[in-house]
């Protein structure tokens, strides 16, 4: 789960407090760029909970369809910046994938604001 | 749609997109009553760590050695098709939680600034903020119940913001209004866009 080059908090800064703890004082992700509406997903149905921390396991419980970063932090009751740690392991070992929301430009789709548009008058 | 990205061969297939609104605005003016009117789920409640790196020398004053506070970011889901959501993100007014607004604002489609007209310097920050980044937002003046009606006109004038955008009146508990704004917001978007198109240098994102 780990891939070695994370920042970790010296020994100095204090007691961790527990979501830090969770994320062996890691605060950001290693390597994936993940944001709030970053779509996350776990790729099997099954979850390994013998050789998974309990956090992980949820987690990939939690993500059986597609939720945002944003969801999985306040299903999980915990804060962004733990979240993205945790799915960053998850999705560095191969357990979930993610799926970057729109932005190679800043200018959205016609096609995606026409579906927005229709999306939200058929509410 | 957006062209599907893909992350990883074999695993399944992850082709929804999200795309996300901010509901802006001053403190107590209605963001996260209209987020909860039109989300499909309770407004859901997630928290972003403020750390001493993120906060201004003034707000530590007297405080000792490390803080960590938390500011609460409620958010709505609008699941589309099973291809697209839409996420309408509260965000709060105060200047204190502005280091999130960056994220926050990445890739939104736009933003709803609601004014309380009681109160209408309230919002000027919010304004400030989407014109200055060139992010397409309307005006929705949220009509609580015996404040003084205004016209939007008179609201745009105070406000000082471009004839081009859309200012509404809304009654944030209504979900047919929220509705409403949500369109008036989409469809102006739409409309802009040619004219951003014009303009894709990341001149278009910079203050
Ligand atoms: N009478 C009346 N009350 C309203 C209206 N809109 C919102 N309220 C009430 O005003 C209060 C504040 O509304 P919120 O939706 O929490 O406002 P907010 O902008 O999310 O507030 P903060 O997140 O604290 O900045 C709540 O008690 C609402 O019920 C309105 O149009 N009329
Ligand atoms: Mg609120």
């Amino acid at each position: 789960m780990m891939s070695g080059d994370e920042s970790w908090f010296d020994e100095a800064a204090g007691p961790l407090v527990r979501p830090y703890a969770m994320t062996r004082g890691r605060t950001r992700p290693a390597s994936n760029k993940l944001d709030m509406i970053t779509l996350v997903v776990a790729v099997r149905a099954d979850v390994d909970t013998v050789t998974l921390d309990p956090e992980y396991a949820e987690i990939l419980r939690l993500c059986q369809r597609p939720l945002s970063v944003a969801e999985v932090s306040a299903q999980l009751d915990l804060p962004l910046v733990v979240v993205k740690v945790l799915l960053s392991d998850l999705i560095d070992s191969g357990y979930m994938i993610f799926r970057p929301p729109m932005r190679a430009t800043r200018v959205p789709d016609k096609n995606l604001l026409q579906a927005v548009l229709d999306g939200v008058r058929r509410l | 749609m957006a062209s599907v990205d893909s992350e990883r061969q074999g695993g399944p297939n992850l082709n929804a997109t999200a795309v996300k609104i901010l509901v802006a605005g001053g403190f107590g003016v209605g963001k996260t009553t209209m987020v909860g009117s039109v989300s499909e789920i309770p407004p859901l409640s997630t928290e972003e760590m403020l750390t001493e790196l993120s906060v201004g020398v003034d707000d530590l004053a007297g405080v000792e050695g490390k803080t960590t506070t938390t500011v609460a970011l409620d958010f709505g889901r609008i699941t589309i098709s099973s291809e697209l959501i839409l996420y309408l993100f509260g965000t709060p007014g105060q200047g204190r939680f502005w280091f999130m607004w960056d994220e926050l604002a990445y890739g939104a489609l736009g933003a709803v600034v609601l004014a309380d007209t009681r109160r209408l310097d309230s919002c000027f920050p919010s304004v400030d903020f989407f014109e200055r980044r060139n992010i397409p937002f309307i005006v929705a003046v949220n009509c609580f119940d015996g404040a003084d009606l205004y016209q939007p006109e008179e609201v745009r004038q105070a406000l000082a913001v471009d004839e081009k955008v859309p200012i509404i009146l809304c009654d944030v508990r209504q979900r047919e209004s929220c509705k409403q704004v949500l369109l008036t917001l989409i469809e102006y978007i739409i409309a802009l866009a040619p004219a951003l198109a014009g303009d894709r240098s990341p001149a278009v994102t910079s203050s």
